[in-house]
């Protein structure tokens, strides 16, 4: 690694840290700025002036809104969240305690969509034109384009109430054997898969027949080589970077996905969460699980980026 | 939002096999009778409906097919066909609103920062960058939280959240375009720069923008029927597919048409629009030779 891909990295990163700080500013503008007096809407239509004026002194709102803002990101920085309206319960421990189930979902879903994807989108760019690859082709195309809470329904239906296989609800801490595990997320995993396998099948797809088109693999192919070994040995290596990109940018579709899927199967998940935080109207609680997925959603265009940086000489060469 | 690169259209070795043209064009064509069929049952639908949208009209809730009711019935007994007819109308009105608000907002914007001074360029192109990585849901769930759900509200959502894409492709396209002999000579010749950006590269870039509008079409119809059926899309009374699937959820263990109906609808509208896109787009790379 050369002192040039040091700099090109360290250059995506600092543009990483500058867009997360524009997206808190959009996210603070949004949230907390442009809806007008908080504290009106808190004390309702038959509050006296004295008392709103008194509310919104305690609640800082007298600050100009650059004043709020930096309070408010310091206070994220230190880690202080503020209190949630709902629950009466710090917004830290509130999303402290629903975030290992919903990095669990997101983590059993990588591990099954990955492999399923990498077979699928290289087997068909080997058989590129065949019935096979046009099928897959037709049918990661459909799968991309439908919402998640069709597969979902439609996954309750065939799984939970057709064949009673499955439990149609969720719930994340009754888990003890195996097969519990596999009936509690077999679902949810399912219907997130759907999506992201159909994505990354594509781009994968993309990735190695453009590897595929190029000369030396026309080269090893005059050569006399074997198809498999031309895909393993020549295009794959040189097609990394770009699965590697596509699998990062898929997986930031789940955030996404993650909220409809969390709130159909009852999942006790972040997104579920911030559903609720929403339907109340509870900004401080909206505020934090929006910068969290926003942040969780960037880092993984970063690692996007990155890949594509460190897979491609001529981009580290420039 | 940046679901675009993930299209891959054929290459041109592919489209050598017969075969897979006819596949295509087949699928093409099943997509651009689904788009159409949509459009035809948002324009009238609401006139063919048997029923008033609203009027109770069983005693039975979620009934099966009958020849009464060829969609059942819902979870107050109101006519499923009646209620499909009149949400594919706010499903596909509002996302079609929102998509072409969209899209000409970017390419407006795109067109812009073509033309104007260097700096004003990296100004608009940094502030929509900073857009284009909140994603969507996540955007429309702020707004709703902060505002409150209304039509309004939907529509500008769909717009901030689409427009940075529809700007970042329509400026690619409208930078390759400026860098050609024609505009540099109308440049020379003198025109005005409203002039270049609307005669010279505008119709050029035209039908990819077009291609693009659709694809942006399907998107916000995921995206505003997801937030139907987290309930903070199109509010009671009125109802958009996505809220027809959220209100008769508790359909759901019987398998009732109420509930897989409206969920199927949009299923083949969004496919559809994709098939016909997807289409589109592979016919355009042929012609250009490939990639």
């Amino acid at each position: 690694m050369n002192s040039n891909t040091l700099w090109l990295i360290g250059k995506r990163f600092g543009a990483a840290l500058v867009t997360l700080l524009i997206v808190s500013m959009v996210v603070f503008a949004i949230t907390a700025v442009l809806p007008g007096d908080a504290a009106q809407a808190a004390l309702g239509q038959f509050a006296t002036p004295e008392q709103v004026a008194a509310l919104r002194i305690k609640m800082g709102l007298d600050q100009p809104g650059v004043v709020r803002y930096l309070s408010w990101l310091m206070n994220l920085l230190s880690g202080n969240f503020g209190e949630s309206a709902s629950n009466a319960m710090s917004v830290a421990e509130l999303v402290g305690g629903r975030f290992p189930n919903t990095l669990m979902l997101a983590g059993a879903t990588a591990l099954v969509s990955v492999p399923v994807a990498l077979v699928l989108g290289i087997g068909s760019a080997m058989g590129r034109g065949s019935r096979l690859d046009g099928a897959l082709s037709f049918i990661t195309l459909a799968l991309v384009a439908v919402p998640e809470f069709l597969v979902a329904t439609l996954a309750v239906l065939i799984f939970a109430v057709n064949l009673g296989w499955l439990s149609a609800l969720s719930y994340a801490s009754e888990t003890h054997s195996p097969l519990e595990f596999i009936r509690t997320y077999a679902l949810p995993v399912m219907t997130l898969c759907c999506v992201i396998v159909a994505q990354m099948a594509r781009m994968t797809r993309a990735a190695v027949i453009d590897q595929l088109d190029s000369p030396y693999v026309e080269m090893a192919r005059l050569k006399g080589v074997s198809p498999v070994r031309i895909v393993l040995r020549h295009a794959l290596p040189n097609a990394i970077g770009p699965i590697a990109n596509a699998i990062a940018l898929s997986l930031s579709y789940l955030l996404g996905g993650v909220v409809i899927v969390e709130t159909i199967f009852n999942y006790p998940g972040v997104a579920s969460l911030m559903v609720d935080a929403v339907t109340n109207r509870d900004m401080a609680l909206v505020q934090a699980c929006t910068m969290l997925f926003c942040s969780a959603y960037l880092g993984l265009v970063l690692i996007a980026d990155l890949c594509a940086i460190l897979s491609n000489p001529r981009l580290r060469t420039q | 939002m940046n679901k675009l690169i993930v299209k891959s259209p054929p290459t041109a070795a592919d489209l050598s096999l017969g075969k897979v043209v006819h596949s295509t064009s087949w699928l093409g064509l099943a997509g651009a009778v689904m788009c159409v069929f949509w459009l035809l049952v948002a324009l009238f639908g609401p006139w063919l409906a048997p029923h008033p949208v609203g009027e109770v009209v069983s005693d039975n809730v979620f009934e099966n097919i009958s020849a009464a009711f060829p969609f059942g019935t819902d979870f107050l007994g109101r006519d499923m066909l009646s209620r499909v007819l009149a949400g594919a109308r706010f499903t596909v009105g509002l996302a079609l609103i929102s998509a072409v608000l969209a899209s000409g907002l970017g390419t407006s914007l795109a067109l812009l920062a073509v033309v104007v001074p260097k700096w004003l360029d990296e100004v608009i192109s940094r502030l929509m960058d900073a857009f284009i990585s909140i994603p969507s849901k996540m955007l429309a769930l702020i707004m709703v939280s902060a505002f409150g759900s209304s039509v309004t509200l939907l529509i500008t959502t769909a717009v901030l959240s689409f427009s940075p894409g529809a700007f970042r492709i329509a400026r690619s396209l409208a930078v390759n375009i400026e860098a050609l002999e024609y505009v540099q000579v109308a440049r020379t010749r003198g025109e005005r720069r409203l002039y270049i950006a609307c005669v010279e590269i505008l119709p050029n870039m035209l039908n990819p923008v077009l291609t693009d509008l659709g694809l942006r079409f399907g998107f916000i119809v995921l995206l505003l029927s997801g937030m139907s059926f987290l309930g903070l899309g199109v509010q009671p009374p009125d109802a958009d597919l996505g809220s027809l699937v959220r209100e008769n959820i508790g359909g759901l263990n019987q398998g009732a048409p109420a509930i897989v109906i409206p969920a199927l609808a949009i299923g083949t509208l969004t496919i559809g629009v994709n098939l016909f896109i997807d289409r589109l787009s592979s016919r355009r790379s042929r012609r250009s030779g490939g990639h």
